[in-house]
């Protein structure tokens, strides 16, 4: 018995052109940018992780801030706190920007993939994984 | 830490807390067809119980087609499960499965932008649900590996007959593995942090 065959869809797979259709459904939702831990400006991703700057919430904080705020007194990450307060994803941008912006909470840039990934990382992490 | 509050808002129990030395994490993506094995696989190497995130989108774009001839849109859900690896103090690796309709993964920013790499899980049985997503990765030069989970009643092929099936360059590792078990979920992984490395020394990533 032979698998089937697949055939593929472009045969320079690096640098496709926008294809109709497929290339508007790219981006639908709007893109938050927060200050990273340098003044940087990075985007809120779902492993960008959050910590409450203060061990309780201000007065001022809404219910939402405070939980969230109370979730986050250890490092946890934004997917993390999605799942926890049953919250979207791109709701979590919304409530973090403010949370960002009164400086209740930091948070710290993940780590994406580059032209040329840290071989010390990649390193990093298969000496955590034969821990497992 | 005690948490006030922390009745009404379940958070991470006490022993799933990140020590505050944790300044960064990476992301792996797990993709495959529906009931390939990938909440499986995350649930088999993840510290913590595996916990689900969610998106809301609107089918606006998406080619999908509208039978009602309605003009709203209509908002759809798109749910990932994920866990989580402590790698050291200061970094942890996320993993993320994505099931649901495989049109919709790509619509989540950022998700496949950042990651580090991608696992492709393939079943046998049903080999031409993974074509899509390898064509879609490829396309957006994310690095990805192959891991054909063993169903006992699936076909068995060679690998190098399946790596012929699914197009696959040279370079790109294809394996077996059981995601029920952590140690073959872990070679898996290290299959692709080891792919992921050789890119990083020839300096052929994208």
């Amino acid at each position: 018995m032979t698998p089937p065959q697949r055939q593929r869809r472009d045969p320079t797979p690096e640098s496709p052109p926008p294809q109709e259709g497929e290339g508007k459904v790219r981006n639908p939702e709007r893109m938050y940018v927060v200050a990273g831990p340098d003044g940087e400006r990075a985007e809120l991703d779902l492993v960008t992780l959050i910590v409450a700057r203060a061990e309780d919430p201000p007065p001022s904080a809404s219910p939402e801030q405070a939980a969230l705020l109370r979730l986050c007194a250890a490092p946890l990450s934004v997917a993390e706190l999605s799942a926890y307060l049953h919250l979207p994803f791109s709701a979590m941008g919304v409530l973090l920007t403010e949370l960002l912006t009164a400086e209740l909470v930091q948070a710290r840039a993940p780590i994406v993939r580059q032209s040329r990934t840290d071989r010390s990382l990649l390193e990093a992490v298969m000496n955590g994984l034969q821990r497992l | 830490m005690d948490f006030k509050g922390s009745d009404t808002i379940p958070g991470p129990r006490a022993e799933d807390q990140l020590p505050h030395t944790a300044q960064s994490a990476a992301k792996i993506v797990i993709v495959g067809g529906f009931g390939v094995g990938k909440t499986t696989m995350v649930g088999s190497v993840s510290e913590i119980t595996p916990l689900t995130t969610e998106e809301t989108m609107t089918q606006a774009g998406i080619g999908v087609d509208d039978n009602f001839g309605s003009a709203s849109k209509t908002a759809t859900t798109v749910a990932m499960d994920f866990g989580r690896i402590s790698i050291t103090d200061q970094l942890v690796l996320y993993l993320f499965g994505t099931p649901g309709q495989q049109r919709f993964w790509f619509l989540w920013n950022g998700l496949f932008e950042g990651a580090l790499g991608a696992v492709v899980l393939v079943d046998t049985r049903r080999l031409e649900v993974s074509f899509d997503v390898m064509g879609r990765l490829e396309e957006r030069g994310v690095p990805f590996v192959v891991a054909v989970n063993s169903f006992p009643d699936a076909p068995r092929y060679d690998l190098e007959e399946l790596r012929t099936a699914l197009d696959l360059t040279p370079d790109i590792p294809i394996m077996e593995c059981d995601v029920r078990r952590r140690a073959s979920s872990r070679d898996v992984l290290m299959t692709l942090m080891r792919f992921l490395h050789s890119l990083a020394m020839t300096g052929s990533l994208t």
